[in-house]
């Protein structure tokens, strides 16, 4: 037996992330009281060191750990992506944790660990590793959204996220399992290049596998209709954790898709690329739809999160070097701008989320300029108006559907964000012209201000001047296109 | 170009938009008088776009470019034509008028207000000079946003926010729609040419099979016949316009509604012509449809804005109907008709906000004799009414002249929708008379009209340069029809080449209207 080549680095800003959360354990005993804080900030601090470090890695290498474990730039730029929602929901649970009763030292812990399973997920080549990643994530982040001592909502939305999350842990296994035993191993080339050897274009086992692995996925990414958990998991997580399981964690489900999905079983595309138009275009509409008619801010993101991910999934239809790329830059646009409106969520919610309905954000637009304009931006730009991210996040999406020959996909796809303009718009409709109702005191902090910069200038250079980040997105899929 | 004008136009109001956000917001005065020194400043930057124009030239003239997302062939990409040119010099001078306009009328949240006007400018010119289409599509809806504010936020009170809402829906059916289009055209044009690309004029050398550019053209034409609005998409309008404040309703129809025409000629006709051509009966009949609706709906308004509101409909029915001629004189006529649309539906906005910053209603009933109490009034108001009827001496009667020769001697237009049409010339005599004799004549009946001041000078200097303008048109449009002639040509040129070659290529029923066209060419050459 041979021990395989271990490589430190292909795993550094883990190892750097796992540092920083044994020392938040251990700082948490000897800080007390108000310097709490400081925790914070330490976990932040944790994270950017991790961020320098692969943004200094140029080029990496491409396997370690005997092909377990890669540093492409396909990983590279999701762990840039997934550290950076991970710094920004820490910032944000800063104001929460200042103002709530949670335990500060095993939030951010919480955190790291959830931050470091996304990661591995990210990077894992073996089906295995994206499992465990998955594990450790959804493991941190059960914890973490049920959170809010004393709420039953959140004890609730732990609970539900807990059991459906293990049944989906299970199908995701099994689907492994029965890959496993039709190619052999679990390994995503090795299972490409099986395929391809044998032509197994039809074989049941396999047909299976990609099936109960698409239920696995499919539960994390909150597609319909395996979406029930989500409403009432993001309703009563606290709302840092209800940015991050919206944002992180669709980024690395949507990143282990890519992996499986592109890098496994694109010689069989024909036999999913079917299933994916139609689970896409429900996940959209049911999305769009139920979001309408909700009071709470929370479930309506909550379900806006849904259809988003359905138009993610016309870029993972449509394939090819747009596609994929295109897949990517959504990622991207998608965390600046629902974080930066989570970030307001928290912020104007207050202490203990006093103010999530809607009705609460009457007369916010001219009582506190820059929030509402802010919240208008995060909100245009969610419904895809232009210039900003999310326009040209979906100009892009649709742009490879329609290279890709599915006009019929794209119209549903517009059609389904004409809805969506209906309900983000009514956001505004109640901030700029209602009478406001309430009384709400609001005191910027630094971190949240800290926010709210980086997410709105995210939101407009992305729409603005979104090369720096296509020719990321574009680099980082070379290894899709053969 | 020496020095980037387009640029300065677009960026112009933007700067203001920023500098606003430093000023007090308590200082009504002081930003009012801001917005309108920059609105003035950008009306003199404009002027020099017609001293500077080449008339004989149909081509792009003062074009910039600037690389702007380089991998998906996107730039920033401006030009401007004897099309464009009126209609942006119509935005300009209209924003001032607009910023002078809301001094009394808006009093809540102004700096809020005065960015929602610049920003509009920024869009409105931008739409009109973009010769990129992606760039195009960003400005068409960023327009959206602060018109949508302006709406919903200093709107009527009881309907403002069904309406605002009601405008954002109907104009993203469209223009979503059309973006699929856009991004199919921008395909097929790599799937040619190899060259990925958004640049308009490059677009217009593609030859897009028959059959897709039916396809295509209802993409794109339903985006624009909203925005018109033709019949049967205009129930939006009424209701936008209504609830809108006073300088609202005047950008919106002075410049938006023109966005719709302006947009069939610079993408539906030099894209698609052959569709085109195939579409000919079809708009005309719709646009005959509006001009007959819309008079006779304006006829029962028992609310004077809501009344003119339609006789817009109205009014644009006339342009799609001069501009689906395909001839110089409809296709001018039509442009021209845009142009005073815009000053005269404009004005009798203005005249109509007057009104009811005076009195707080619109209602027809309420009034009744104030020509007694309000004479300079009532000459403006009947100078501008006139002036919508379309009398011989005022703008409105070169457009429509122009409009109904156009389409008479046109080979593509049936001569029934001009004899209908022409019906809508009379009605618009018939609501647009009797609502002024309600109004201004007879007895004063209500005694809140009694003491009901006379135009202040601010109002007068208001209305007086827009009824200048509209005298000007009426008495000498050359120098106004001389600087389109060349595009116009231009774009006639394209379709009958495009359509003579499938001619020779293939027989048919679009071929024969081919030969029309170039029949009704060659008899007004003779």
């Amino acid at each position: 037996m041979t021990i395989p080549e271990v490589n430190w680095t292909s795993i550094g800003p883990e190892l750097i992330l796992i540092g920083t959360a044994v020392m938040v354990i251990f700082l948490d005993l000897v800080v007390k009281g108000k310097k709490k804080d400081s925790l914070g900030y330490f976990t932040v601090l944790g994270m950017v060191l991790a961020l320098v470090f692969v943004v200094m890695d140029e080029g990496g290498v491409t396997k370690a750990f005997g092909g377990m474990i890669t540093n492409d730039s396909f990983a590279q730029f999701l762990t840039v992506l997934i550290v950076g929602v991970a710094i920004i929901v820490t910032l944000m649970s800063m104001q929460a944790l200042r103002e709530g009763s949670m335990d500060v030292g095993g939030y951010h812990t919480l955190v790291l660990l959830a931050t470091i399973g996304m990661l591995l997920m990210v990077k894992g080549l073996d089906l295995i590793i994206i499992f465990l990643g998955l594990e450790t994530l959804s493991i941190a982040i059960y914890v973490l959204a049920g959170y809010r001592k004393g709420v039953e909502q959140s004890a609730e939305a732990a609970f539900k996220y807990f059991l459906l999350g293990a049944f989906a842990a299970a199908f995701l296994l099994y689907g492994i399992a029965l890959l496993y035993g039709a190619t052999g191993t679990t390994r995503i080339e090795g299972i490409a290049q099986y395929i391809a050897l044998k032509n197994l274009g039809t074989n049941p086992l396999l047909l299976l596998g990609i099936g109960l692995l698409l239920v696995g996925l499919g539960f994390k990414l909150a597609l319909v209709p395996f979406h029930s958990w989500t409403p009432d998991v993001y309703e009563g997580a606290p709302t840092a954790i209800t940015a991050f399981m919206a944002v992180g964690v669709k980024a690395a489900a949507f990143a282990a898709f890519v992996r499986i999905f592109g890098g496994a079983l694109p010689l069989i595309g024909f036999q999913w690329k079917d299933v994916l138009w139609v689970l896409s275009v429900i996940t959209m509409t049911v999305g769009n739809v139920v979001a309408l008619s909700q009071t709470n801010i929370k479930r309506m993101l909550a379900y806006s999160s849904i259809a988003h991910a359905g138009y993610i999934l016309v870029g993972i239809i449509a394939g090819g070097s747009v596609g994929w790329s295109a897949v990517l830059y959504y990622l991207g646009a998608y965390a600046f701008m629902n974080l930066g409106a989570f970030g307001i969520v928290l912020f104007y919610g207050h202490k203990e989320e006093a103010h999530v309905e809607i009705a609460d954000y009457a007369g916010l637009g001219f009582r506190y300029p820059f929030l509402g304009a802010a919240m208008a931006i995060f909100l245009f730009s969610l419904a895809g108006i232009p210039p900003l991210a999310g326009f040209m996040g979906k100009f892009y999406l649709f742009s490879a559907a329609i290279k890709s020959g599915y006009i019929w996909l794209t119209i549903i796809g517009v059609m389904n964000s004409l809805i969506s303009v209906f309900y983000y718009f009514r956001v505004t409709v109640i901030m700029y012209m209602k009478e406001p109702i309430k009384e709400v005191a609001l005191e910027y902090s630094l971190p949240i201000t800290i926010v709210l910069i980086i997410t709105l200038a995210g939101t407009i250079q992305m729409g603005v001047a979104p090369t720096f980040y296509l020719e990321r997105a574009l680099d980082s899929i070379q290894w899709l296109i053969r | 170009m020496e020095y980037p004008i387009l640029s300065y136009l677009i960026f112009l109001p933007l700067i203001g938009v920023v500098a606003l956000f430093f000023l007090d917001h308590t200082k009504e005065k002081l930003l009012k008088g801001f917005a309108l020194f920059i609105t003035l400043i950008e009306f003199v930057l404009s002027l020099p776009l017609f001293f500077m124009f080449q008339t004989e030239n149909g081509g792009m003239q003062f074009t910039e470019y600037l690389s702007w997302i380089p991998r998906l062939g996107i730039a920033y990409r401006v030009g401007l034509d004897g099309l464009s040119l009126w209609l942006v010099l119509l935005t300009t001078f209209l924003s001032c008028i607009a910023v002078l306009a809301c001094w009394e009328d808006i009093k809540q949240h102004v700096k809020e207000f005065l960015v929602c006007i610049l920003l509009m400018e920024t869009g409105m010119v931008g739409v009109f000079v973009s010769l990129d289409v992606f760039l195009f599509y960003v400005f068409w809806e960023v327009m959206l946003v602060p018109m949508y504010f302006i709406i919903g936020v200093w709107g009527n009170p009881a309907r403002k926010i069904y309406a605002a809402i009601k405008f954002v829906l109907f104009t993203m059916v469209g223009s979503l729609l059309m973006l699929v289009a856009i991004l199919y055209i921008y395909f097929y044009h790599a799937s040619v040419t190899g060259e990925y690309t958004f640049d308009l004029l490059k677009w217009y050398a593609l030859t897009i099979p028959h059959s897709v550019q039916i396809w295509l053209f209802l993409a794109f034409g339903l985006a624009f016949a909203i925005k018109v609005p033709m019949f049967p998409f205009h129930t939006w309008l009424p209701d936008a316009h209504t609830e809108a404040p006073t300088v609202g309703s005047v950008l919106l129809a002075a410049v938006l509604l023109k966005m719709g025409t302006y947009g069939f000629l610079r993408y539906n006709l030099p894209l698609f012509p052959e569709a085109f051509v195939s579409f000919v009966p079809v708009i005309s009949f719709l646009a005959v449809v509006g001009i007959i609706y819309g008079a006779l709906v304006a006829m029962v308004q028992a609310d004077v804005k809501r009344l003119v509101a339609f006789s817009s409909v109205s009014h644009l029915g006339f342009v799609m109907l001069g501009l689906f001629t395909l001839n110089l004189q409809g296709i001018q006529g039509g442009i021209l008709q845009m142009i005073n649309h815009g000053l005269s539906t404009g004005a009798l906005f203005l005249i109509v906000g007057m009104l009811y910053e005076r009195r707080h209603t619109r209602m027809i009933a309420e009034f009744g004799g104030l020509s007694k109490v309000m004479p300079v009034y009532a000459t403006l108001f009947m100078i501008v009414t006139l002036s919508s009827i379309g009398l011989p001496g005022l703008n409105g009667f070169v457009g429509e002249f122009l409009i109904l020769l156009g389409a008479f001697r046109s080979s593509v237009t049936n001569v029934i929708f001009v004899v209908f049409a022409a019906t809508g010339v009379i009605l618009a005599a018939v609501y647009m008379l009797w609502m002024f004799q309600r109004v201004m004549f007879g007895e004063v009946t209500n005694p809140k009209n009694k003491n009901l001041p006379d135009l202040s000078k601010r109002e007068l200097m208001v209305l007086i340069p827009v009824v200048i303008f509209i005298i000007w048109i009426g008495v000498y449009p050359k120098p106004f029809l001389k600087p389109m002639e060349a595009t116009v040509n231009g774009m006639i040129k394209r379709v009958e080449q495009r359509v003579n070659k499938k001619n020779s290529v293939q027989e048919g029923k679009v071929s024969f209207k081919a030969l029309k066209v170039v029949k009704s060419q060659e008899e007004q050459g003779a």
